[in-house]
């Protein structure tokens, strides 16, 4: 049975009261962190902690739930405590026998166990004392827009959707809205396509939108292959209605009644809530024919990948949909004229969708105040490698880099010196230090020669060789090339095949030339975004770290100490102590030295294997 | 990187082929579902050998190279059964900086077995991994199912050893 | 409705051309040719050799001549710096997996990599090298060799393949191991490829060749004891001087006839011969089917590829094949019963060698059921292009060669012959012969020209005594495909099929002068090659089988009547399925 929209009100109204904590009965409200990351670390065993405390003390007004990813993966698992006329209470690291505490104190005698809540973990609140979530230096600066679901709402519940205003934009959409004012709204919104090429979202719409056809396509990009990017699965594991409700707007909008979202089978979370967002919505009538009575209808499929990154290259995708091997097609023609099964196709990606039932709601100019003068709204990165609040960050555009490093993201752990980070995968850039300054959008990210990406951000320490991270890139797009252009076929592995020589200690200086040379022929000759974008890790940090490469071809050095094949170890004499435990746990009898002299190692014989370093007790080798 | 086509011989159960027959009968009508079919197909088999690829190119009337074409484009489709435990390491960005190779590496050391291999007893299958979005637990590898995050080499032996006990 | 044409410059030059044409389409128009390696119109529109690569004013970077469109007020510089300095980069990343051994390789300097290395001034070919995949031979078949050493990927192969609906080669694997192969990298033997060559002749370079049995004859035609007999099939004469840089669809029959005596054959044929005895027992059996109630519609059997492609794919319709053997293997089984036995000469010294379009020959000749004699009926089926090697190794100045003419008896032949190499000309040979010996009448006019043309399917329908005889003919399995599926499922009611297997017949066979993808884009090889056998047949006193009288006499002398026993024995073989994978 559709859904009339004044049923849809209804619906949300009832919802938002099943939701609160004072109304409808419910004491309070539990919400466990369940999505991938959360489980990984074990918020299973917290989710059977709470309800079988819960039971033992005959609770039985307490809702337990499980929510989508809350953002802050390393205090995973994460549990959070509403109740009525309190602000919300965020426990983190649980396990079963914490929450079996909390249950206790907290849930039944209302005592927050503040040594277990954030403030304490991150050591911002005082002792005893219970700090919000968004207050926490992590949350203060984030603005979520895209992410306003996720860790609220339990993804298999469209209800929960619906109580948090979910398909009023819809509704909106088709009871007041002509498919050109949708456009027009999207494009006044400056909303950009956040899967990388940053492409003004209304235009693209309308391209498709002024293609007549017999049948148009609306495809979801959530083949999220950029390795250190999640925020994709966090939107579909979390919030997948958004989504659900962002295409249909779309299919309105440019003429579409079919939608295919293609997403990593490495995600099964994202996969299942996804089908079960569609299934709820088909069965309220918010899919299929005649939604809200408009006449418009619209349906969605979802086809999962099988492991190539090159399908988050838009034409490669359509083709994998198709059945095929994803490899790219050349453009034009354009997706927007020939795009899946031949007909004119919308294509954005997942965060970028989940922008559009807010714009539409909230209108344009709401989206468009935050965010910097090309680039509006938000954009979602994932923060991992060397920082110390690692997890999604939903930021306003405009934020520097040293805001998200130093404040949201707590700093270097372990007192490291900054030394890069990373934007873009495998198809961005590093950014120095020197430019850590820079304030984050589509264009100074291209400028500063990086690129925003889907939006990994992976942090880097003195401890990483920037040649060994060129070079790990690389072997990623050597591996997922998909073979059909010669330059990104032969010629990154060519490039390669250079990086190898120069962390070998082979290379000689015109390597370095040849090197560059053939990284702007990639770039300039390559059919698709992946080759196109391929060499830009070499690039960007050719640019910024040009004497690191240096060292290790004419100095054989590597100075961050990474590349094993120029490194050696050495007896710091200062710190030996003479106890003969490194030569005897030598394999290859490197060291020599007698009883309580310092000792030396053979560099020629030594195989680098460090079972000498981790045998010292007392600090005295190192490697360089 | 070149698939490893098992040399072991092909047996299918009566209970597979009805299970395969079904999948077909859903979906023949539809080439562009041929990606569908061959990751139902995996499911039941556990790989797509060659007598699985001729079925489905046969039911779903494509030629058998197209099948093979496709099967050796994605990571995901495997050539040879995966061992009893299949060790996925993740070799993300965010692993990788924190010394996922290691990992990798100390787990080949301990198996004999480089990425996309699988041990002689059928134990153990390795590969290699991008970004499974447990960045916030980096480094990580699953086993199986399960997944363990913040892992240092030094873990790797204990833990497969529990495998090995089972 | 023709769209209004577009103006552009290219290199500063106004041009004006058809909306929707391509940067490379817009550039012949004014005489620029922009180098390609893997573009094939229509079927490799692929943009993956990134060859082809040109500046236009305003776009982001270079951009693909070959797909991109034209746009009104377009700037296109097809030879700057950047232009030349990207093919040259992309040929020496090409080089650096290509295996170099030109200096014997078949296709020296008519390769197309080749051409371009030098073009673009390629002078470190391995200026890129670094590591690469060797990959094994694979000649496992009987009529071509694969070597993936020297494929470049270009894919026109694997277009080629799928455009016949055959696809038993693609692309496998990914990123640089991507590699052409059959699944599972089986042998090519092993897989249901019917020998067409259609991948051969759009092969860049010389990763697939057809294989070379040149070595075998020579060896015959030195050997003292060998009677060496050569018959050449009725496209070679148009399609030969090609290899000698002649203009496409020159006839060349008198300097090939001339060329072979050169080369020391014993005996000159012309399998023109064979191709009307096939027209003689073929019109008989159709005649024999619709008087007694056969295996309708009766389809011919004279294009081994065809044949080949009828037992893997369509097994169940083996009884519609004409049991009647190929022009080529008739022609070897008379030579080495009725000829031999005029000669004198033990059949067993006697070595014949067939010139084909075609690389599916040399399977053909290979089969069961082919050796009258008891011995092969053919020994070795050489193509065209083998041919031209030979000729050219003899140090036979082949252009400069007087007309010679054909060896008697079975060197005659009859206009209907010689249209054997084009599509419907089997139809149309057979029409002359059936319709005459039905009717008992002599035709008006010879010519039935619906069944003619490069048509993918031609058909139609004849008013003979009293009956209408529906006739269809097909090139290109992938037409053939299209009959056979309605012959399976009942909804066809014609009475006589041609099918070639290569699409425009054995004009455009497997075996034939390779032109480079430059010149099949913008040339139709197809009716450029069949329009001279036409006119051949024009030109011809006799133009029905059954008034030659070489045919009279073989019959007579040998044969009894068409469809005898003997010529059952002599003339006629047998088909079996085969499976698509072993």
């Amino acid at each position: 049975m559709a859904l009339t929209t004044v049923q849809l009100d209804d619906l949300r109204t009832h919802a938002l009261a099943q939701m609160t904590p004072g109304r409808s009965g419910l004491a309070m409200r539990i919400v466990v962190g369940y999505a991938t990351c959360g489980i990984a670390a074990g918020a299973k065993a917290v989710i059977e902690s709470l309800r079988k405390e819960l039971a033992v003390l005959g609770i039985d007004d307490v809702a337990v739930e499980e929510t989508g990813c809350i953002g802050m993966c390393q205090y995973e698992p994460l549990v959070e405590v509403f109740a009525p006329d309190q602000p919300k209470i965020t426990y983190v690291q649980m396990n079963a026998e914490k929450t079996a505490r909390m249950v206790h104190s907290h849930v039944a005698n209302g005592k927050v166990v503040a040594e277990y809540t954030i403030g304490a973990a991150t050591g911002e609140a005082a002792q005893g004392e219970v700090l919000p979530l968004d207050s926490t230096a992590f949350y203060k600066k984030q603005q979520r827009v895209a992410l306003r679901n996720c860790g609220v709402i339990d993804p298999e519940r469209i209800e929960q959707y619906i109580a948090r205003d979910g398909y009023q934009a819809l509704k909106k959409a088709l009871t007041e809205l002509q498919p050109a004012d949708v456009i027009q709204i999207l494009k006044d919104s400056g909303l950009r396509g956040r899967g990388g090429g940053g492409f003004p979202t209304g235009l693209k719409w309308s391209f498709t939108a002024a293609n007549a056809a017999d049948q148009k396509y609306v495809v979801c990009n959530a083949d999220e292959g950029d390795p250190g990017a999640f925020m994709d699965r966090s939107v579909l594991e979390g919030d997948p209605h958004a989504v659900v409700e962002a295409m249909t707007i779309c299919g309105y909008a440019t003429g579409a009644s079919e939608g295919y979202v293609y997403v990593r089978a490495e995600y099964p979370i994202a996969v299942k809530h996804l089908e079960t967002a569609i299934e709820q919505a088909t069965a309220l009538g918010l899919l299929g024919d005649d939604i809200f009575g408009s006449g418009f209808g619209f349906r969605l499929h979802i086809r999962l990948g099988a492991g190539a990154f090159v399908c988050g290259e838009e034409t490669a995708l359509m083709t994998s949909i198709e059945g095929k091997r994803g490899e790219p097609r050349p453009r034009p023609p354009y997706p927007a004229v020939k795009g899946l099964f031949g007909k004119p196709t919308t294509e954005n990606n997942v965060e970028t969708f989940a922008n559009i039932p807010q714009i539409i709601l909230h209108g344009a100019r709401n989206f468009a105040a935050t965010g910097t003068e090309k680039s509006k709204g938000t954009k979602v990165f994932a923060l991992g490698g060397k920082i110390t609040n690692t997890g999604l960050v939903e930021i306003p555009m405009g934020t520097t880099l040293r805001e998200i490093i130093e404040d949201i993201g707590g700093g270097i752990p372990g007192g490291k010196k900054f030394k890069a980070a990373q934007t873009g995968g495998p198809s961005g850039g590093c950014i120095p230090e020197s430019m850590i300054d820079t304030p984050i959008d589509y264009d100074n990210l291209t400028a500063i020669g990086s690129m925003m990406g889907s939006g990994g951000l992976i942090v880097m320490d003195e401890d990483n060789c920037m040649v060994d991270i060129a070079r790990f890139f690389l072997d990623f797009t050597v591996d997922e090339s998909c073979g059909k252009c010669s330059p990104c076929r032969i010629g990154t592995k060519r490039m390669m095949e250079i990086l190898d020589k120069i962390t070998a200690g082979k290379a000689v200086m015109e390597d370095l030339d040849k090197l560059e040379e053939l990284a702007y022929h990639i770039k300039e000759n390559s059919l698709c975004g992946l080759g196109q974008s391929a060499p830009n890790p070499v690039l960007a940090t050719l640019r910024a770290f040009r004497d690191e490469y240096v060292a290790h071809v004419r100095d054989k050095r590597c100075p961050a100490g990474v590349c094993k094949a120029l490194l050696n170890y050495y007896v710091i004499a200062d710190k030996c102590r003479g106890c003969t435990a490194c030569a005897r746990a030598c394999p290859v009898g490197a060291i020599r030295g007698k009883v309580k002299e310092v000792h030396d190692i053979d560099t020629d014989k030594c195989i680098k294997c460090g079972a000498c370093m981790a045998t010292c007790r007392f600090g005295a080798i190192e490697k360089r | 990187m070149l698939k490893k086509v098992s040399k072991l011989p092909f047996q299918g159960t009566e209970c597979q082929a009805q299970a395969f027959a079904d999948v077909i009968a859903q979906y023949k009508s539809d080439p562009s579902q041929l990606m569908t079919v061959m990751q139902k197909a995996q499911q039941i088999y556990g790989y797509l050998p060659f007598e699985v690829q001729a079925m489905i190119a046969d039911g779903m009337d494509v030629p058998l190279e197209k099948v093979y074409g496709v099967s050796t484009f994605y990571a995901q489709f495997a050539l040879s059964p995966a061992g009893k435990h299949s060790i996925s390491v993740c070799l993300g960005t965010a692993c990788y900086v924190k010394g996922a190779q290691a990992i990798l590496d100390r787990i080949t050391e301990l198996l004999g077995i480089g990425p996309g291999e699988c041990t002689e007893d059928g134990l153990f299958s390795l590969d290699a991994c991008r970004c499974i979005g447990a960045c916030g637990l980096a480094p990580v590898m699953m086993i199986g199912e399960k997944v363990y995050g913040n892992l240092v080499p030094e873990q790797v032996e204990g833990i497969l050893a529990a495998y090995r006990d089972q | 409705m023709a769209e209004k044409n577009i103006h552009l410059k290219i290199n500063g030059m106004e041009v004006e051309a058809p909306a929707g044409s391509t940067i490379l389409e817009a550039a012949r128009i004014i005489g620029i040719e922009i180098p390609t390696l893997c573009y094939l119109k229509e079927i490799n529109e692929i943009g993956a050799c990134r060859i082809c690569m040109v500046e236009v004013k305003g776009a982001r970077g270079l951009v693909t001549a070959c797909v991109f469109p034209v746009a009104e007020g377009m700037e296109v510089f097809t030879n700057t710096e950047k232009v030349r300095k990207s093919r040259k980069g992309t040929l020496e990343l090409i080089l650096s997996t290509h295996d170099k051994n030109c200096l014997s390789c078949v296709r020296s300097g008519n390769c197309e990599l080749q051409k371009l290395c030098k073009e673009f001034g390629v002078d470190d070919p391995d200026y890129y090298a670094g590591e690469n995949i060797r990959y094994a031979f694979d000649d496992s078949a009987a009529h071509m060799v694969r070597d993936n050493n020297k494929c470049i990927l270009c894919r026109r192969c694997v277009a080629a393949c799928d455009s016949q609906c055959i696809s038993v080669i693609g692309a496998n694997a990914r990123g640089f191991d991507t590699h052409i192969s059959s699944p599972f990298d089986k042998d090519l033997a092993d897989v249901s490829c019917i020998s067409c060559g259609q991948c051969i002749v759009n092969c860049p370079t010389g990763a697939i060749v057809e294989k070379d049995e040149s070595a075998a004859v020579f060896a015959a035609i030195n050997d003292p004891k060998k009677f060496v007999v050569v018959h050449t099939a009725p496209s070679i004469r148009v399609t030969l001087g090609e290899a000698f840089g002649m203009k496409i669809g020159t006839n060349v029959q008198g300097k090939m006839v001339a060329a072979l005596r050169r080369l020391g054959f014993d005996k000159v044929f012309d399998t023109d011969f064979g191709a009307d005895l096939t027209i003689m027992e073929e019109a008989h059996e159709f005649l024999e089917r619709v008087k007694n109630g056969g295996t309708l519609p009766m389809i011919t059997s004279c294009s081994p590829g065809w044949v080949k492609y009828c037992e893997h794919y369509y097994p169940d319709l083996i009884a519609h094949l004409s049991s009647c053997k190929s022009p080529q293997q008739m022609q070897g089984a008379v030579i080495k019963t009725w000829y031999a036995k005029k000669l004198g000469i033990d059949p067993k010294h006697i070595f014949v060698v067939g010139i084909m379009p075609c690389t599916a020959k040399k399977f053909e000749n290979k089969r069961d059921d082919q050796s009258a004699s008891g011995l092969p009926d053919v020994d070795i089926s050489l193509t065209t292009r083998e041919l031209a090697r030979m000729i050219e190794s003899a140090g036979i100045y082949f252009r400069d060669l007087p007309d010679e003419a054909y060896d008697n008896p079975l060197g005659d032949a009859t206009g209907a012959a010689v249209i054997f190499g084009a599509t419907g000309g089997v139809m149309e040979a057979a029409l002359r012969t059936a319709v005459e010996t039905l009717t008992g009448e002599q035709l008006a006019s010879p010519d039935f020209t619906e069944v003619r043309g490069t048509a993918g399917i031609k058909e139609a329908t004849y008013h003979v005594a009293g009956m209408d005889v529906k006739v269809a003919v097909a090139s290109g399995t992938k037409n053939a495909r299209v009959l056979m599926d309605k012959i399976r499922a009942g909804e066809a009611d014609y009475h006589f099929i041609e099918i070639m297997g290569c699409p425009g017949g054995c004009v455009n066979g497997g075996g034939q002068p390779i032109q480079h993808a430059v010149v099949r884009n913008f040339h139709d090889l197809r009716s450029m090659r069949a329009a001279t056998l036409y006119e051949a047949d024009k030109n011809l006193p006799l133009r029905k089988s059954h008034e030659s009288p070489a045919i009279k006499m073989i019959y007579e002398e040998f044969l009894g009547e068409p469809g005898s026993h003997l010529a059952h024995e002599v003339l006629h073989t047998s088909y079996a399925a085969r499976p698509k994978y072993r």
